[in-house]
Order: C-alpha cells, then structure tokens, then sequence
C-alpha cells in the first residue's frame, strides 16, 4: 500500500525531499514505514531516538498502524520560538 | 483573525491584542511576548534564521498548549502567532497576548505559552550564520511527556 511520507528540517535535507512516496507491505506501522526509509538512506538512521512521529498531522507512536493513503510524518527535535 | 496562526506573514501584536481582548470590561490584564531574532547564537554572528513548521500540526499543538493554559489559569485566553520562512536579525518569530482579570494569571498563562511553543510544536530554526547554517534541534517533542509541562508550569509560576 501507498503512504506518504513527509521529513521536516534536516531530516528533509538529509533526505533531499520533504515529501516522499513509498510502497509499503500490509499491515504497516509507523515504524516500518521508517525502517523502510532508514533501509532506503542510512543516514536517518541516527533520528530514531531523538524524532517524534505524525500520522494525519497527529502527534502519534512509532507502534501505531497505518492506512492506505496516510501521511506519516518523523520530526526532528523542535526549535520553534 | 485567527487566535492561533503559523505562516509567514509579519506578526502584528496590536491586532492580537485586539482580538484576544475584545473590550471586555472584567479584564485587568495584558500580558505579551515578543521573540525576536537575535544577532548571535553559541558564539556565531547569526545573519537570519529561516524558519520551517509542519503547520497543520504546529496549529494543533499550539491548540493543545492554549488549552492546556486554560484550564491552568481558567480566567485567562491566548493568542498566539508563529511566523516562517526567512526572518530577519529583529524581527519578530512569535508574539503571544494573554489577558486575564488579574495579572499574576496573565503574565504565568504567557510565560508557559511561550516554554511549552519550545518543547512541542513543531517547528525549526534553520541559523544562518557567517560561515555556514545549521539546523538547531531542541526538544524532543512529545506532548503526553508529563515531567516537560510541569516544568513549564513551574518556570511559569516561579
């Protein structure tokens, strides 16, 4: 199933894109959206600690599932203000 | 105008203000915040900082913290603005109003407004400095981390 997958600060320049589409197997998790990404560019690899996750602009959980057409979302450590 | 906004557009505090306000006649209070950018950073000469947010998310978490400042300070309400993109060494990143019947309440609603925008709306300042840029990374955000709010709560009762 079809998932889109948005990056944000230097997740996204280490990724060269802020939005990506990816071919995922059901059942999906968050988390294996991202083992699908990190599989794809080693480089985020070092996020998984530090990054929180969205699905559908929603704070979620790297266990939680996803659907056909969702928007999965990893964010780095904020600095807003 | 919206009470909560990210975008880039330059922020105006007097119309926050006004809208947060309302003339109401049992308010006694009014306290803002203004961030600005700052020239300097960790020892660089900052030139800009260029600010990126997942907006759908960042105006739900700001939600989420106005809420959460509500039922802190039943008496109060906020208004909070975030702008983006590539702001200029001055200028203004976020301003927030809080109006209150009594000050301690506004200045307290204000002031853990401003801690909690930095442990979980997401947001990022992408520094711009003389030799390079840098992404900087703060908090890891999670908005249900309990031991992060109260530390809000208490930097904003102190």
């Amino acid at each position: 199933m079809r998932v889109t997958v948005r990056l944000f600060a230097r997740l996204r320049d280490l990724a060269g894109s802020g939005e990506l589409v990816r071919d995922v197997q059901a059942p999906a998790t968050v988390q294996s959206v991202w083992k699908t990404l990190v599989a794809e560019m080693p480089a985020l690899g070092e996020y998984e600690r530090t990054m929180s996750v969205a699905v559908n602009a929603d704070y979620s959980r790297m266990s939680a599932s996803v659907s056909e057409g969702d928007e999965v979302a990893f964010l780095p450590p904020v600095s807003g203000g | 105008m919206a009470l909560i906004a990210v975008g880039p557009a330059a922020l105006d505090l007097q119309s926050l203000t006004q809208e947060v306000s309302q003339s109401r006649e049992g308010d006694g209070a009014v306290a803002s915040f203004i961030g600005l950018v700052r020239d300097h950073n960790q020892g660089r000469r900052v030139s800009f900082l260029d600010y990126e947010a997942y907006e759908p998310l960042a105006v739900r978490a700001l939600t989420r913290i106005t809420e959460e400042a509500s039922q802190a300070w039943p008496d109060t309400r906020l208004g909070v603005h975030h702008r983006t993109g590539r702001i200029e060494i001055s200028e203004a990143s976020v301003i927030i109003v809080a109006v209150s019947p009594h000050r301690a309440n506004a200045f307290a609603a204000c002031r853990y407004t401003i801690e909690r925008i930095k442990q979980i709306v997401p947001i990022w300042k992408h520094e711009h400095f003389e030799g390079g840029d840098v992404w900087l990374e703060g908090a890891t955000a999670d908005p249900d981390d309990e031991s992060a709010r109260q530390a809000a709560y208490r930097i904003a009762c102190a």
